[in-house]
């Protein structure tokens, strides 16, 4: 017998090996992502390791940091992530709300999703630009914490407002529902019921928004300055850790602190990403 | 007729005049009049799309919440029409207490999930909070089951559980009229018999709205019942004269399992 549809019959594999194939493909896609993620990180680790000593976490830099410590870009980088999420955690977070729980897909609600978006791809030396334009120069800031710190904001906005949005989108319609029944307002409803719920895919994107703050480099330059000083309030200028990395590296003035210094970095970062973790596995045993 | 032993009060707890409802271009209730009578369970029967659904929507206004949904005709509550500007739909859905078809516990312990209607109508007080709590679950029959686990999680409770715990929700804030909405489909023979025992010993205090396609059901457990077919009210009675005298012809079919 010949099938009617012999063309096609010919160039089907058997199930068995297509699953075959698959697992191998895919195996190799994810091993290979994943070497390439662990080979940064070991190779990080392995250089920066050896220059962490408690000196070198607790002070100042010497000689444009070509000796001493690094306290104070640990210091700028916290102060400049705290002052960005600060800003753009109840921002991003009030705008899904309202996008998602106050407008009835309106033609204003698809503007402003429209305009996150672009937003979201814009790179982060225009945000940098535009600090430096507005925050440091036109409002007179001057290099400080607080340009910086607006700066990274605006520029993680866009991410608070999708993975909020998506977050509070995912909350079921029922326990809307439920909650309007028995007599709720909408606030009641979101501050009670919705946003409990979408908490832990809400913090999902602060810890992203913490992750970039804490990296970034051309959107602060320009803001926050490039200071060793320790930054003693919001108006002082600053530099962060990424910066100190890149201007050690790049003016070639200590290989081994510029590592120190990245391998600082990514520990603050794991870090972070774990007690937002542990942080969320309590919330979600708490109330489901 | 109604009979001897059911008399008719003069002055219904809700009174549903004319009421006409659509969504979009689909009507879903066509000119519906129908009284409720305060401590009595009314069930409201028919076959899947009827608009038994729609017409407890209607009643608390959650329709409101439906931007494509329009209405006609008007829906008293104590006389009051409840669309009227000076109505508050925070106060009335507070007097009407809403049990959906699946069992919606929210995400929150036991505790707080019955109490949940008090707490939006901002009770503080911890002891009257636990006194309404018990007195909710012990009405849904369910307090001997709970009490030792107040402190967990809803959603660990069984299927049958987690909706007499959503009745208890509905009973807490005690709202004067209390709809449930097919509350039996999901559960088990056990689970529902507790639901209609409740029920029973809940209509000296409460106006209640029980919508089951369940033709069984509804001659168990209700006072009187409303055949709803395809938008149209056909008929409304006692419920052992509808069951053993229906008027129209197309409730006989319906209640002998002709169709629905």
């Amino acid at each position: 017998m010949v099938a009617s549809d012999g063309h096609t019959a010919r160039l089907r594999l058997n199930p068995e090996t297509t699953h075959r194939l698959a697992v191998v493909g895919l195996w190799a896609c994810a091993g290979l992502a994943l070497t390439v993620l662990a080979g940064i990180i070991v190779l990080v680790l392995a250089k920066g390791l050896p220059m962490l000593s408690p000196s070198f976490l607790l002070e100042s830099p010497e000689r444009m940091g070509r000796a001493g410590g690094i306290f104070p870009t640990i210091v700028g980088t916290v102060l400049l992530t705290l002052v960005a999420l600060l800003m753009a955690t109840p921002l991003g977070v009030g705008t899904a709300i309202y996008l998602t729980e106050y407008t009835q897909a309106g033609r204003l609600a698809k503007v402003i999703r429209f305009g996150v978006e672009c937003l979201a791809g814009v790179p982060s030396i225009i945000f940098g630009l535009f600090g430096f334009i507005f925050f440091v120069i036109y409002l007179k800031m001057g290099w400080s914490v607080l340009s910086g710190g607006l700066t990274l904001a605006i520029m993680v906005l866009p991410t608070i407002i999708r993975t909020a949005e998506e977050a509070i989108r995912a909350v079921p319609a029922s326990y809307r529902e439920v909650s309007f029944a028995t007599g709720a307002t909408a606030w009641q409803t979101v501050t009670r019921v919705v946003l409990p719920v979408a908490l832990p895919g809400i913090m999902t994107g602060v810890v992203l928004s913490i992750g970039r703050c804490v990296g970034e480099t051309a959107a602060v330059i320009f803001t926050a300055g490039t200071a060793l000083r320790l930054p003693l309030s919001v108006f002082s200028p600053t530099r962060t850790m990424a910066v100190h990395f890149y201007i050690l590296a790049r003016e070639g003035l200590s290989m081994p602190h510029a590592y120190g210094t990245a391998a600082v970095l990514i520990i603050v970062i794991l870090m972070v990403n774990t007690i937002a973790n542990m942080i969320m596995v309590r919330f979600r045993a708490k109330v489901t | 007729m109604p009979s001897a032993e059911t008399p008719v009060p003069s002055d219904p707890k809700i009174a549903i005049e004319d009421l006409s409802v659509s969504y979009g271009d689909a009507p879903a209730l066509k000119s519906v009049n129908l009284p409720v009578y305060a401590n009595e369970i009314l069930g409201i029967t028919g076959p899947s799309g009827s608009g038994k659904t729609t017409l407890l929507r209607m009643i608390n206004r959650l329709n409101d919440r439906v931007p494509s949904c329009r209405h006609e005709g008007r829906i008293l509550v104590d006389g009051q029409d409840i669309h009227a500007p000076e109505v508050d739909v925070n106060d009335l859905r507070r007097r009407i207490g809403v049990v959906f078809a699946l069992p919606t516990p929210l995400p929150k312990t036991v505790f707080e999930n019955v109490i949940f209607g008090l707490r939006i109508a901002g009770v503080r007080d911890h002891q009257l909070l636990e006194e309404r709590a018990e007195q909710a679950l012990r009405d849904a029959i369910l307090w001997d089951e709970v009490k030792d686990r107040l402190g967990d999680s809803a959603l660990r409770l069984s299927g049958g559980q987690q909706q007499r715990l959503c009745i208890a929700r509905a009973l807490a804030p005690h709202p004067e009229i209390v709809m449930l909405d097919e509350p039996c489909s999901g559960l088990d023979p056990i689970s529902t018999l507790k639901i209609e025992q409740a029920l029973q010993s809940l209509k000296e205090r409460y106006t209640i709205v029980l919508v089951s396609h369940n033709v069984q059901q509804a001659s168990r457990a209700t006072d009187r019942t409303a055949f709803v077919l395809m938008g149209e009210l056909v008929e409304w009675q006692p419920t052992a004269e509808m069951f053993t005298r229906p008027r129209d012809t197309r409730t006989a079919d319906f209640l002998e399992g002709r169709f629905g």
